[in-house]
């Protein structure tokens, strides 16, 4: 019987990127289903009734919650194919470990970082770079973040690489020139079929943030 | 050769400590506690969580792991034949108990705590609507997750129980203090009862402080200064 897989997204999101990479790495056919969050669906409602947020999988009439749950849901479900977790105890800890860091760290500051202005966008500007540093550090020469395997870890990231052209637009920095090793992993990333295929061109989020600011209410 | 050796960095007091402890007594998993002093934060914490600088912190064979569920997890991994699994069987029922643990942390303590710091009553009330909707939430977890069974993993505490059980102290600190039930045979019927079954479980007994005990030391740290 197959398998019937719907994911609930937003085109923009970092986290919605995350399981549609996880989908595309173990290679599931899987019915897209953009989200107007600004008029929110019967269908995200009722699956995600909680949190009322996207992304949702739903899984044979089932929904998962929270990007990373379902990256790792998808991981378990489809055991076969490219490994996003590694199997054994203490490395699958750390790779929880930068995803939990990621999530509690990366996005918190971005959203001043093309919305915000004056102090408060200089202090998320610092904060942002301090954390992609400490990121570096993990990264430091290897591949990914798990070593030669692309997963969990990557995924958890690369999603906000295709809104760094607009940090930096509208924030008025580098992030290449403070994060090298950032980028370059990044660009590695992309290289990827899986990754290549669900993330937006930076040029389309760049152009889409003056929207989403008056949709917003930010101006 | 590393030991193999189990140290837990951590204070008596805070739940997210609770967790791990529970973890490895499941698991008969001895290990040794290390205090640290509230205020201050030793070499070692520093040393083995230098990128949050918070406990819990596991050392297993002179490798840490850090954040309490992660630690759950590496508990229940390692020692997977010590004891029965602390997470479902199934990937979706698996994915369910991480997405209340997840719950819990973003949204329910964060509300809990708000109750003890609350500034009159408009502000009381609403962190307490806040609490009270998601305990109901957690009634109908309760329900869906435990299946008839006396926890929310089943037969045996697990990894959900482990995640939400750890506040009951708290918990019973602030209805002391405010006066007012939040998890009681009334609102939560299953909750209370599977909040008595969890407190009284003899792997998690040792590591529960008493409610008057915590609430002397909730009385100290929120303690205002005088005006």
């Amino acid at each position: 019987m197959a398998d019937e897989v719907i994911l609930l997204d937003y085109w923009p999101s970092a986290f919605g990127m995350r399981t549609r990479i996880a989908l595309e790495e173990k290679d599931i056919k899987f019915d897209h289903r953009e989200q107007d969050l600004f008029n929110k669906s019967q269908i995200l409602l009722e699956m995600n009734p909680v949190h009322k947020k996207i992304p949702v999988l739903i899984h044979n009439g089932k929904p998962v919650c929270e990007s990373l749950i379902q990256v790792e849901y998808i991981d378990e479900t489809w055991p076969k194919g490219n490994s996003l977790l590694p199997s054994d105890p203490y490395q699958r800890a750390q790779a929880k470990f930068w995803g939990d860091f990621i999530d509690k760290k990366v996005s918190g500051p971005t959203w001043v970082l093309w919305g915000g202005k004056g102090e408060e966008q200089e202090a998320g500007k610092k904060e942002f770079i301090e954390v992609l540093k400490t990121l570096e550090t993990e990264l430091g020469d290897k591949t990914y973040f798990g070593g030669e395997t692309f997963g969990y870890v990557d995924i958890a990231l690369i999603g906000f690489y295709c809104w760094f052209d607009a940090y930096e637009k509208f924030a008025n920095f580098s992030i290449e020139a403070e994060c090298p090793k950032v980028i370059a992993w990044a660009k590695r990333c992309l290289k990827r079929e899986s990754v290549a295929k669900s993330l937006p061109d930076s040029d389309k989020i760049t152009k889409y943030v003056p929207e989403l600011k008056k949709r917003l209410g930010m101006e | 050769m590393a030991s193999d050796e189990v140290k837990v960095i951590g204070a008596w007091a805070s739940p997210f400590v609770m967790r791990p402890r529970i973890a490895l007594n499941l698991k008969s998993v001895p290990y040794e506690f290390l205090q640290e002093t509230f205020g201050a934060k030793s070499e070692l914490l520093l040393k083995s969580n230098p990128v949050h600088k918070k406990i819990p912190v596991l050392i297993h064979a002179d490798k840490p792991v850090c954040e309490s569920n992660i630690i759950v997890e590496y508990v229940d991994e390692t020692w997977s034949a010590s004891g029965p699994s602390m997470l479902p069987s199934t990937p979706y029922d698996r994915a369910i108990a991480r997405f209340w643990a997840a719950y819990i942390d973003e949204k329910w303590f964060p509300s809990l705590k708000s109750i003890l710091k609350a500034e009159g009553e408009e502000e009381k009330k609403a962190v307490l609507a806040q609490v009270e909707e998601g305990n109901a939430l957690l009634e109908k977890a309760f329900i869906d997750c435990s299946k008839g069974k006396p926890f929310f993993n089943g037969e045996h505490i697990g990894y959900l129980d482990i995640a939400f059980g750890c506040f009951l102290a708290w918990l019973r600190v602030t209805e002391l203090a405010g006066g007012h039930k939040l998890i009681d045979e009334v609102k939560t019927p299953s909750l209370s009862k599977w909040a008595e079954r969890f407190c009284n479980d003899p792997a998690v007994k040792p590591v529960m402080p008493e409610t008057a005990t915590l609430a002397e030391f909730a009385k100290k740290i929120f303690a205002k200064p005088p005006a």
